[in-house]
């Protein structure tokens, strides 16, 4: 039987290095997640005959098995099937957190269980510490990322979470769990009351680690909660000596990483950066004023604009998502290309609440991937654009990232909008963006402010092309 | 030598995954970012199969309870994290395909 699940899990390890490199190209990409999701199936299968369980065989432990399988899996399906693409962020959170969570509890049971004669090895408890440690600290932590991210309400300050001194009340905390591991492991105390205030540190760490972190910072922190769990996996596979999971676990553990590192860029800040501060407390001084007005335009008016546009540019944000505005923004667009005109989506890394987010709600409109250009590409076309269009950004249109040294943003990447002939900014209201700051791009002489809720206003615009007929 | 080659077996396994996991992401476009994320966190759900192995060898109740929920939450990372993954890819269509 060993050789068989063995053989098993070696096949399962392939069929996930399959997946994940046709995950990543989109004309593959559907075909990847069925590749990985089959190996899944097969481990699942045969892990129910695996020789450390049938060792002891015990009837009850299988109809546990069976139980916890099935709640868990309806629960999740139940989830997943339900879940609006805005919300997709958070979804991903809490099931990351519930592997997190499974990888603690896996540590728990092999430090609690009797060891009779066959002690393992101070390495090996090590590791197992060290998983509970990490598999914890994913487990709260992306539970906190799932409740802010909801805008539950009992996160939804950020302020609140905020003390001072808390790097050092976090690090006393870090500090105490790894000392605990440290005698569990070492000192071979497998029982009572340390290990369970192991636990309970671990847990608290997650939790008060994510607390202060902003919304707006929260997909870079899912990201690395996502390798910590890739790396607690990994490091319980070496426990149980499960090749599988080390192979798995590893690979999620380091692309987690560099997803983390590539996110962290998009934004312009280091992962650090995002973890020990605060975007309020970020930027050297007063932020230049801005000169000029803001100008308002009637939609009829916009729609004039767009019908005898041959080159539009949409820059879709994360305002038109909650507006569930995307597919009239697609409709809009094919009318216009009925007309002859040439319409691109220019997408920025963080446009969503995610690298990529945006990219899931477009196409959850129907928008085909050739539509979408990303910064570096879609920066150059800006000057040839007739109409550019704004619809729910903010931040990521603001020329003071590129010429204002005292903004806060200063050294961001941007959609350059402003080199475009006309720009027509969809806009609830005159508030200002996630970084509480005000956007020259407003105020200049090519804008044209749109205002009202963004479904309403793109509806309007349809009708005012089809009234030119 | 026998030992130091299980010794080192593990270490080149966790380099070479190491390596192939950066080599997965580090070509990927940024509009496939997010499933990507989704269906790497998806894979990690194979802790459910340790998990299971877990529970097995639980004896007493508060083990049972522990790998009970621990077979719980792997489950849920495993069947969660591959819907969520395919519903966004399902959606990834270019223009040819859809005759626009």
């Amino acid at each position: 039987m060993g050789y068989l699940i063995e053989t098993v899990y070696f096949l399962t390890a392939v069929l996930f290095i399959v997946g994940l490199k046709r995950m990543s190209h989109p004309t593959t990409a559907r075909s990847g997640i069925v590749w990985a999701g089959g190996g899944m199936v097969l481990a699942t299968l045969v892990s129910f005959a695996h020789p450390q369980i049938t060792a002891h065989i015990s009837v009850t432990n299988y109809v546990l098995m069976l139980i916890a399988i099935a709640i868990g899996g309806v629960i999740a399906w139940a989830g997943a099937k339900r879940v609006p693409m805005t919300a997709m962020p958070q979804m991903i959170a809490i099931y990351n957190g519930m592997g997190g969570g499974a990888a603690a509890a896996i540590a728990a049971v092999e430090l609690l269980k009797d060891h009779g004669d066959h002690l393992p090895s101070n390495t090996i408890l090590l590791m197992a510490v060290a998983g509970a440690l990490i598999g914890a600290v994913a487990f709260s932590g992306s539970v906190v990322a799932f409740g802010k991210l909801q805008e539950l309400k009992f996160f939804k300050d950020d302020a609140k979470f905020r003390f001072t001194g808390q790097q050092k009340v976090n690090a006393a905390i870090f500090g105490a769990a790894v000392v605990l591991g440290l005698i569990i492991a070492l000192g071979h105390v497998f029982g009572g009351p340390l290990i369970t205030l192991f636990f309970l540190l671990a847990l608290a760490f997650g939790a008060l680690m994510a607390l202060p972190i902003g919304g707006a910072d929260m997909p870079v922190v899912i990201s690395l909660f996502n390798a910590f769990t890739g790396l607690a996996v990994a490091l319980e596979g070496f426990v149980l000596g499960n090749s599988a999971m080390i192979i798995a676990g590893i690979i999620v553990g380091s692309s987690g990483t560099l997803l983390t590192l590539m996110m962290a860029k998009a934004m312009n800040r280091s992962v650090a950066n995002v973890l020990f501060s605060n975007w309020a407390a970020l930027g050297t001084g007063e932020a230049q004023a801005v000169t000029g007005s803001l100008k308002p335009m009637e939609p009829p008016d916009a729609a004039i604009q767009m019908a005898y546009a041959s080159k539009v540019i949409i820059v879709p944000g994360y305002g038109m998502a909650v507006a569930q505005a995307q597919h009239k923004i697609w409709e809009m667009s094919k009318l216009l290309i009925e007309r002859g005109a040439t319409v691109k989506f220019a997408i920025h890394p963080v446009a969503g609440r995610m690298p990529g987010h945006m990219n899931v709600l477009l196409a959850e409109a129907g928008v085909p991937y050739d539509y979408i250009a990303d910064l570096e590409e879609i920066n150059e076309e800006f000057p040839t654009a007739d109409v550019a269009l704004v619809i729910g950004a903010n931040d990521v249109v603001n020329p003071a990232a590129r010429n204002d040294k005292s903004s806060p943003i200063y050294g961001m990447p941007i959609l350059n909008v402003d080199h475009a002939k006309n720009v027509q900014v969809i806009k609830r209201g005159k508030g200002v963006g996630f970084a509480g700051i005000e956007n020259a791009l407003f105020f200049a002489d090519n804008t044209r402010m749109v205002y009202g809720d963004a479904q309403k206003v793109v509806a309007a615009l349809i009708q005012g092309i089809k009234d030119l007929g | 030598m026998e030992a130091v080659v299980a010794f080192f077996s593990p270490i080149y396994i966790l380099m070479l995954a190491a390596i192939l996991g950066y080599e997965i992401i580090s070509r990927v476009p940024v509009i496939l970012h997010t499933p990507l994320m989704s269906g790497t966190n998806f894979v990690h759900g194979i802790v459910l199969v340790g998990a299971m192995v877990a529970l097995g060898q639980a004896s007493t109740p508060l083990e049972q309870t522990i790998g009970f929920l621990g077979v719980l939450l792997g489950a849920g990372n495993a069947v969660g994290g591959y819907f969520v993954t395919e519903r966004m890819l399902e959606m990834f269509k270019s223009s040819k395909e859809k005759g626009n």
